[in-house]
């Protein structure tokens, strides 16, 4: 059982993956807090009050959700953008991966090479990932967590984050409510879901990879 | 195994591919499905795997001992089991064509083995930090000069370093199994990192055993793009510009830190794989009698010769406890430390040169004096039970009559 946690940085000139530090993902059903495991819904309750005492709460959504590729996506936009209006948070994406130089615009992007920067610029103290492909997430939050103070929150649509300092799993649109409906409630405001739109299209969202059952493999 | 298979995968299951095979939940196939004796070389051990594993592209290149594998595969291309096959330039190029096809998010297999896995390197690195779940036979054999296409484990040594997950089979049912349990691992989101299932040349490719196969009409689910931690290459699902640029190029602290994350990132990425691997190859290693004062730990064949080493012993009433290590990446510290906390003697026997996995075993245990490295074989040679034997013997102050002595 490993002594490490998962906190708020600056932590060190070359930061660890905190999986070779002996933190592991949560199972289905549950979340992390700083590295223990613990049931999803203490998470939420956690995550909510993380959101609502940060001075400048910021949710940085990335690629899988910024486009509307399919309807789990754009579901899942509708619901980050409920969330940040709930808190209120700011919303600054991460459109892409590029490295760009001589430097990003922080008021506008965060980026995975060097997201510090637009923690510092915007003196983030509590930010959310989601939508962010895992391995570029693991990338910033171990920048961030190296170099900056800010506290961290993943909402992975996998298997969550242990470069986090707070990471939920399996995230869908309907988790990311639930988070919006623990700020409500914590705010002591009534929350309304949005009616449910089931498409067409939503029930064949995914199936651009069932083709591969006619002709791969 | 939590969250194995991806909804597009498990919406799979039950239906049938082209060839009439059934997409098959890998824990009933790997633990559940009937199973019926064939017996075959290493090498129709892995085309029958291929057959069952649901590959993409295979990309191939002759060298020995690998070569009958890589043909193999060959055929079942022309049979319709692996969606394309094509011969590389030579190995470099091989890796590389693997890189592509995984990019694009294909199930990519590929052999190679000794020279080949060498001059194919640079590629190895680059998979990891492109995190492609590409699956590489490694069929080990000499690299040293003078040419030697024999048995030798020496390159195992140069691929730990490089982030790959690393497994070393000891029989043929091992490399039937693992072959088709090392994708399942492999492409889990949180791991998505190469994998080499290793073997010694000849003595498993080349030679015949009983292994018991999976029914040839059930198949591995096909491989899910869109659970990988860095963006497929699909040109019909937007954005394009996702693509995985060069990496960041300049000379400053924050470039610096980018590329020490993305390693840390993917040294963690091996970690995670642990859990995922301990139920799928039944712990990262297996144990007998490790409460005897005397261990071998070995890996690989010489696993099988240290059994034999342990029966002559026991013949001579010595007891010996046996550990046999089947992950080398990521290695099992904690299982090893614990296997041997009775052990006055650690032997590590070993197929090469330097003795790689004795240092291994060196690091990872607490008055490591008592890992006694050898006895080593290399270039080929066969290792007799018998020099094992010796070796313990010999440690242990007793008096041996030398193999080596023997006609003389």
């Amino acid at each position: 059982m490993t002594q490490y946690r998962v906190l708020p940085g600056p932590e060190a000139y070359f930061t660890p993956s905190a999986a070779r530090m002996g933190i592991v993902l949560p199972e289905p059903g549950e979340a992390h807090i700083e590295g223990t495991i613990v049931p999803e819904e203490k998470a939420m309750e956690y995550a909510a009050r993380k959101l609502l005492d940060a001075k400048n709460p910021t949710l940085h959504p990335g690629p899988l959700v910024l486009w509307n590729w399919n309807e789990k996506a754009a579901k899942k936009a509708k619901a980050i953008k409920i969330l940040a209006e709930t808190i209120p948070a700011r919303i600054i994406p991460m459109p892409d991966y590029r490295p760009k130089y001589p430097k990003i615009n922080p008021d506008v992007e965060i980026n995975p090479n060097h997201p510090n920067l637009t923690i510092w610029h915007n003196k983030e103290d509590v930010c959310l990932f989601v939508g962010v492909h895992c391995h570029q997430a693991n990338l910033s939050l171990k920048i961030i967590r190296g170099g900056t103070n800010c506290f961290t929150i993943a909402m992975c649509a996998q298997a969550g984050h242990e470069d986090a300092m707070l990471s939920f799993r399996d995230a869908t649109a309907d988790k990311i409510l639930r988070l919006a409906e623990w700020v409500s409630k914590l705010k002591g405001a009534r929350f309304i879901r949005p009616a449910e739109e089931v498409t067409e299209d939503d029930r064949h969202s995914d199936n651009v990879f069932a083709k591969l059952a006619d002709g791969g493999g | 195994m939590a969250n194995e298979l991806s909804e597009v995968q498990r919406s799979l299951i039950g239906k049938q591919n082209k060839k009439g095979q059934t997409y098959t939940d890998p824990h009933y196939l790997f633990f559940e499905a009937p199973r019926t004796p064939a017996f075959f070389t290493g090498s129709e051990v892995i085309k029958e795997a291929i057959r069952r594993a649901s590959v993409d592209v295979m990309v191939a290149y002759p060298i020995t001992p690998q070569s009958e594998a890589a043909a193999l595969i060959g055929e079942l291309y022309a049979e319709g089991y692996v969606a394309d096959y094509m011969r590389g330039e030579n190995e470099f190029a091989v890796m590389s064509q693997c890189a592509g096809a995984a990019f694009g998010g294909a199930r990519v297999f590929t052999t190679t083995a000794g020279p080949g896995t060498m001059r194919a390197f640079e590629n190895f690195p680059m998979w990891v930090g492109a995190r492609l779940p590409i699956q590489v036979i490694v069929t080990c054999r000499g690299i040293n000069s003078p040419l030697s296409i024999q048995p030798d484990t020496l390159e195992i040594y140069f691929l730990l370093g490089t982030g790959m997950l690393i497994w070393h089979a000891e029989t043929a049912q091992d490399f039937f199994d693992w072959i088709l349990q090392a994708y399942i691992v492999a492409e889990q989101p949180d791991v998505h990192l190469p994998i080499a299932v290793c073997c010694d040349g000849f003595f498993v490719t080349h030679t015949k055993d009983t292994v018991m196969l999976t029914p040839p009409d059930m198949c591995l689910p096909p491989y899910d793009p869109y659970r990988s931690p860095v963006p497929c290459m699909d040109m019909e699902t937007p954005p394009v510009r996702m693509m995985r640029d060069p990496f960041v190029m300049k000379s400053n602290y924050i470039s610096y830190m980018t590329h020490a994350s993305w390693q840390e990132e993917t040294r963690g990425a091996c970690e995670r794989s642990r859990k995922h691997t301990i139920p799928m190859i039944g712990g990262l290693i297996e144990t007998e009698n490790v409460d005897a004062e005397i261990l071998i730990v070995a890996s690989g064949t010489a696993v099988s010769q240290g059994r034999e080493a342990i029966r002559l012993l026991e013949d001579e009433g010595m007891r010996v406890g046996l550990v046999k290590i089947k992950s080398l990446r990521p290695f099992p510290f904690e299982e090893i430390r614990e296997a041997t906390k009775h052990a006055k003697h650690i032997f590590v026997p070993e197929f090469n040169v330097i003795g790689w996995l004795a240092q291994e075993i060196r690091a990872a245990v607490p008055d490591n004096h008592r890992v006694i490295a050898g006895p080593h074989v290399a270039g080929g040679m066969t290792m007799p039970a018998e020099v094992i034997a010796e070796e313990i013997q010999k440690t242990l102050g007793r008096h041996v009559t030398s193999l080596a002595g023997r006609g003389s």
